[in-house]
């Protein structure tokens, strides 16, 4: 593996700051998150509150740490959640082939023309939003991504000589899958973790704007921009820094894709 | 640096040329070329030739600089050039022809709107002359139909075609200078023949000043008047063709024309050793099998073989005659729709997974590409580690000596054991290939094409490996290859197939007495030889194309001693010659000899 | 055209209804998962039971779900989705009210963004490597990694509040002339074009470098082709099938941004009556706005591939 360039240093930066955020929300927030501290709402940048104050009148840096638990939590989880589904199909489809291949491939594909913004809607029409239901969606939303890559690499590796040799060999399918195809997709199916995990970011907390997401008292970042959206006319930094946080965290994960493999996500669509 | 003289046509010096980081892959080179002189770059892969030819161009490749020296065309500094002037320069003073002409033509255009195009973005001749140009140059190149063929698209024209309209291209404008990179490489043999006819005719019809790039020396041998020999981006040797080849000065030349006509590795075959393989009636293809169980894309129809235990079997044949195929049915890897494989006599299943793990460790296999037959993910020893514990139940110390033993059995130090196959290089890697083989302790190995992809000093070791391995363990092969001299290096016995078919089944030492079949004696005819004026001596050979009729004779569209009225509408029988050999043909014995010593005797 | 290709376009014709289809069971099965009575849930607590009995009749609640799905499937096709649970308007009357508005929104929006993506992928992928291309590339992985109502949050924020420009409503009733409308749909507009020129000029970036990479470009650049011709001539043609497609799919990724803009600007279109449907779970609604925005998505891919299709000289000329 290369050395990373300053750029991708200062994504991982990032990336492993909020997530030691997440984390460390209980010990490290100066408030609890849902108190009400003082009178003065929307307030500017403090001493005592760093990042001001909400709506109501809550410590917003203490909001912030508590909205990563939100945002990364889910997204981490919905995302493994759809690489796991999707690696597992891929897999099976390419090593099968047949009717199995078949059947996932249109089923998925279908799934693959539902824009994921409408597919998550309709479904909390219907489930309403509660947080299983938001990782659940998110996780079935971006499964078909992940199957469509991983089948096509394993399809491509499937063709490759050396797994021909393995299979004159006498080799089950299983040996084949596990010691000659998952070794050579890992690279690729991280990217595109990192990739999906933006993607989940960015629809939770497009889902939570709209109020469709993770509902009050609970918030994450998305909610956190709704709540106070109110103080945008005069620049509060309630509404921006919440912005900045979710910018800053997509922004670091695309950054260290881009590093690690470029070119690929070009090809990839959701 | 010595000025050029007066009446040098092309002349460089210095030339240098770096990769990313600055280091030279073209290093001091410096030659001179005259008015209609055709000059050879040859070398093997890294040698720098194809990017010395296209600095000519004022050229470099993606990552590549040229970084020093002097080019000059006529009175023109080519290095010296504004983005514009080389614009100017390229196409109209200075051509090129490309490898590969299927990849170099644009799929959306019409052939003709891409052969005139130099002379039109030059402005040198409008377009109705630019077109009867265009068709005087078809005609030179000996296409068919050369009215026609511009109005096609490039993929409803033929690889030897297409590399033929790739010359017209270059030559609409009447260049000072043209480049021609390896520009039959990717062709058969068989193809490859005309191509290069048509080509040397033009060239010497125009009096085109040329360089011919290519690893090839019997091919450079045709072309050329002079050569330069390449190595690591430096010059070796350069002379007039005939003294290179008579009497070459540099170890490297002398390297290079060894390797080019290997010597026999052959003993002679166990007499009457009983069948290791024997193989029926064989019918396999690709898709689903059609209601009398023959596959709807059939590859191979009705072949039949004995190898003998401990000799060894060549496929010859060109690219799409089922000689992969072959490999692969018999490893279980594509299950045959008829016929039968029997090893030592006992019936092997057809597929894979209905094979006894034993039956699996006598027959193995070793691809033609080692860069895809080694998982990128594991290393050497891993590689060579799973058929010892897959067979043997190998595994920790007595693994671990095996290893180290195996490497040594095909001359690759032990300490290549713990690296990744991306860190070797392309003949280490094919020994490892071997090695992987040999950990079976296999009775028969599959070679398919394992020295095609190699150059001609390191396939030629390789081949030397497979002999030695052959006498030390007594293993026999199946060794499949497009390359005549290669074949009958190492094969005791020779299987010639086309389209499939198994056109001549003979002991290698018979293959070339004749009578023969007239594929065979084709074949043999259009392999280069390392000799100038070789090109002059052979006969005209025709595009392979399988016979459209089920029932006539596949060959029958090629044949030059074919019967009409019984070849195009009869399946030829097999036919015994007395030299021992096998053929599919409807003529007999002493019709063949008569017809072949005629044609012999023409010019 | 011929055989072949009119073969090949029947088979996507197929292909594209099939998907449809089964877009349609997953849809209709999503709308189902609801555990318990929809009717109740619906009605709420307070609900007399002959309500909710009727409420039950009049969505076929009372019938097995695969005949329901077939019964809403033929509404679909016969032009009747149903009827709104929240104001007993038939849906048809709700979606058509609202049609007009967003196809306008689209067709700006369109304007704007499919010429500007084409030119930044078209000059980004000719000067591949270059500092412009950096910038560029850049510049987009920052607006697709942000989310779409933090755009149109600044937008507002920077043109409307701070500098007065531009109003910070999108929708204004009555009769207006064509500047005025321009200058409401400004902020809407300029977001979701962001949005989609980041997706379609990377990705036609991507197309048109495959092509620009291929040896017949560098044959044409050996034959002394400048830059205009090497791309108008020799990379256009053939990655006009990608480009094509790389347009219809980052369609997906507007739909996203057209959700969201609509709501913040309360832009009375189809996804704002969508948003406001799922908030009130008026499911007849739902499924039948989320089936208007799929069959128009697939439409667009299908057109993609029938364009790739006839762009294709192989398949073009046999």
């Amino acid at each position: 593996m290369r050395r990373l360039s300053p750029i991708s240093m200062a994504a991982l930066a990032v990336v492993v700051a909020w997530a030691l955020a997440a984390v460390l929300a209980p010990w490290i927030a100066p408030f609890p998150p849902g108190r009400i501290v003082t009178r003065d709402s929307l307030a500017d940048l403090s001493f005592r509150f760093p990042l001001g104050t909400d709506y109501l009148g809550r410590d917003m840096l203490s909001r912030v740490l508590f909205g990563a638990r939100y945002t990364l939590g889910i997204a981490a989880l919905s995302t493994s959640l759809a690489c796991l589904m999707g690696v597992t199909l891929g897999l099976t489809a390419a090593a099968r082939g047949g009717w199995f291949d078949m059947a996932a491939s249109r089923i998925l594909d279908a799934m693959i023309s539902v824009p994921s913004l409408l597919a998550a809607l309709v479904v909390v029409s219907s489930l309403g939003s509660s947080i299983p239901v938001l990782i659940a969606v998110a996780a079935v939303i971006y499964t078909p991504g992940a199957y469509r890559l991983s089948r096509a690499i394993a399809v491509n590796i499937n063709a490759m000589d050396f797994v021909a040799v393995a299979r004159a060999r006498g080799e089950g399918t299983l040996y084949l899958i596990a010691a000659e195809i998952l070794p050579n997709m890992i690279l690729p199916v991280l990217t595109d973790f990192g990739l999906r995990f933006v993607f989940v970011v960015l629809l939770l907390t497009g889902m939570s704007f709209l109020g469709l997401g993770i509902q009050p008292p609970n918030a994450d970042w998305g909610t956190l921009v709704r709540e106070n959206v109110e103080g945008l006319s005069f620049g509060a930094p309630a509404v921006i820094t919440p912005a900045l946080a979710i910018a800053t965290l997509t922004i670091a994960v695309n950054a260290l894709i881009d590093s690690v493999a470029t070119g690929r996500r070009d090809d990839d669509i959701r | 640096m010595s000025a050029p003289s007066p009446n040098a046509h092309v002349s460089v010096s210095g030339l240098r040329v770096t990769v990313g980081g600055g280091a030279a892959i073209v290093d001091d080179v410096g030659f001179e070329i005259a008015r209609g002189e055709v000059l050879a770059l040859i070398g093997e892969s890294g040698s720098g030739k194809t990017t010395i030819a296209l600095a000519m161009l004022g050229y470099a490749r993606a990552g590549c600089r040229i970084a020093g020296g002097r080019v000059q065309v006529g009175d023109t500094d080519v290095l010296g050039l504004s983005a514009a002037g080389l614009a100017d320069l390229r196409g109209r003073r200075v051509a090129y022809i490309p490898q590969s002409a299927a990849a170099a033509f644009n799929p959306a255009q019409r052939l003709m709107t891409q052969v005139t195009e130099s002379a039109r973005i030059h402005g040198l001749l409008d377009r109705a002359a630019a077109e009867r140009k265009a068709v005087g140059l078809f005609r030179a190149l000996a296409l068919p139909d050369p009215e026609g063929v511009g109005e096609r698209f490039p993929h409803q024209v033929s690889g030897g075609q297409l590399q033929r309209i790739t010359a017209a291209m270059a030559l609409i404008t009447d260049p000072d200078l043209v480049i021609l990179d390896e520009p039959t490489t990717a062709l058969d043999v068989t193809t490859q023949i005309e191509v290069l006819r048509a080509f040397r005719t033009v060239v010497r019809e125009l009096h085109t000043t040329a360089i011919y790039v290519s690893h090839d020396l019997a091919v450079v041998a045709q072309m050329a008047d002079r050569i330069i020999v390449l190595k690591g981006g430096r010059m070796q040797e350069e002379a007039p063709t005939q003294r290179l080849l008579d009497a070459p000065a540099h170890p490297y030349t002398r390297e290079l024309l060894a390797a080019f006509a290997p010597s026999p590795r052959r003993m002679e075959a166990p007499v009457a050793a009983p069948a290791l393989l024997e193989v029926n009636g064989l019918v396999a293809g690709y898709g689903p099998q059609a209601r009398d169980g023959a596959p709807m894309v059939p590859v191979l129809h009705d072949v039949g073989f004995a190898i003998p235990a401990g000799s060894v079997l060549g496929v010859i044949g060109e690219s799409g005659c089922g000689k992969s195929t072959l490999a692969r049915v018999i490893a279980g890897l594509l299950p045959a729709a008829r016929g039968t494989v029997k090893l030592r006599g006992e019936n092997l299943p057809a597929r894979v997974a209905d094979r006894s793990r034993d039956q699996l460790r006598r027959v193995q296999i070793v691809f033609q590409s080692a860069d895809t037959a080694l998982n990128p993910a594991r290393t050497v020893r891993h590689i060579l580690a799973r058929p010892l514990k897959f067979y043997h139940g190998l595994d920790g110390d007595a693994a671990r000596r095996r290893v180290d033993a195996l490497l040594d059995m095909v001359r690759l130090p032990a300490t290549l054991a713990d690296r990744p196959p991306g860190a070797l290089s392309g003949g280490q890697k094919q020994r490892v290939n071997f090695a992987r083989a040999l950990a079976a302790e296999p009775e028969l190995i599959l070679c398919d094409e394992v020295t095609s992809a190699l150059d001609a000093v390191v396939g030629a070791a390789v081949l030397d490996l497979l002999a030695e391995l052959k006498r030390e363990l007594g293993l026999s092969y199946l060794f499949i290859s497009h390359d005549l001299s290669t074949v009958r290096a190492i094969c005791d016995q020779v299987l010639i197939l086309y389209f499939g078919h198994r056109m001549e089944y003979a002991q290698s030492g018979a293959m070339l007495q004749r009578p023969m079949h007239p594929y065979s004696d084709l074949l043999i005819a259009s392999v280069p030889e390392l000799r100038t004026g070789w090109l002059d001596s052979v006969g005209p050979t025709r595009e392979a194309t399988p016979s459209r009729h089920r029932t006539a004779c596949v060959f029958f569209p090629r044949c030059p001693v074919s019967i009409a009225g019984l070849c195009d509408t009869t399946p030829p029988p097999p036919r015994p010659l007395s030299k021992g050999a096998e053929i599919l043909c409807h003529r007999d014995e002493a019709s063949l000899l008569a017809v072949q010593d005629a044609m012999k005797e023409m010019p | 055209m011929n055989a072949a290709m009119l073969r090949l376009i029947a088979l996507r014709l197929a292909l594209g209804a099939l998907t449809l289809f089964i877009v349609a069971a997953l849809v209709f099965t999503a709308t189902e998962l609801l555990p318990g009575d929809v009717a109740e849930a619906l009605l709420g607590q307070s609900a007399t039971p002959a309500a909710v009995a009727g409420l039950r009749a009049a969505l076929h609640l009372d019938q097995p779900s695969w005949w329901r799905f077939c019964l809403w499937l033929g509404g679909l096709l016969g032009g009747d989705p149903g009827v709104s649970l929240v104001n007993r308007l038939p849906v048809v009357v709700l979606i058509g009210n609202r049609l007009p508005n967003s196809l306008k929104l689209a067709s700006i929006t369109a304007s704007v963004t499919v010429p500007l993506a084409l030119l930044l992928g078209i000059t980004t992928a000719m000067w591949r490597g270059s500092r412009y291309d950096r910038m560029v590339g850049m510049a987009i992985i920052g607006i697709v990694s942000v989310p779409e109502f933090l755009i149109a949050s600044l937008a507002v924020l920077v043109f409307a509040v701070k500098l007065r420009w531009l109003p910070a409503l999108a929708f204004r009733a009555g009769p207006q002339d064509f500047w005025a409308m321009m200058r409401l749909l400004a902020i809407p507009v300029g977001t979701l074009a962001l949005v989609g020129i980041g997706q379609m000029s990377r990705m036609t970036r991507a197309a048109l470098v495959t092509v620009l990479e291929s040896s017949y470009v560098e044959m044409a650049r050996l034959k002394g082709a400048g830059p205009l011709r090497i791309v108008l001539i020799h990379a256009l043609p053939n990655a006009l099938g990608p480009i094509v497609n790389a347009i219809a799919l980052s369609t997906s990724f507007l739909l996203g941004g057209v959700i969201i803009v609509e709501t913040i600007f309360n832009y009375p279109g189809l996804a704002k009556l969508m948003v406001d449907a799922v908030s009130t779970r008026d499911l007849p609604l739902v499924q039948a706005c989320a089936m208007l925005f799929c069959a128009a998505y697939l439409a667009l891919v299908l057109v993609a591939d029938v364009v790739a299709i006839l762009s294709n000289p192989r398949l073009r000329q046999r």
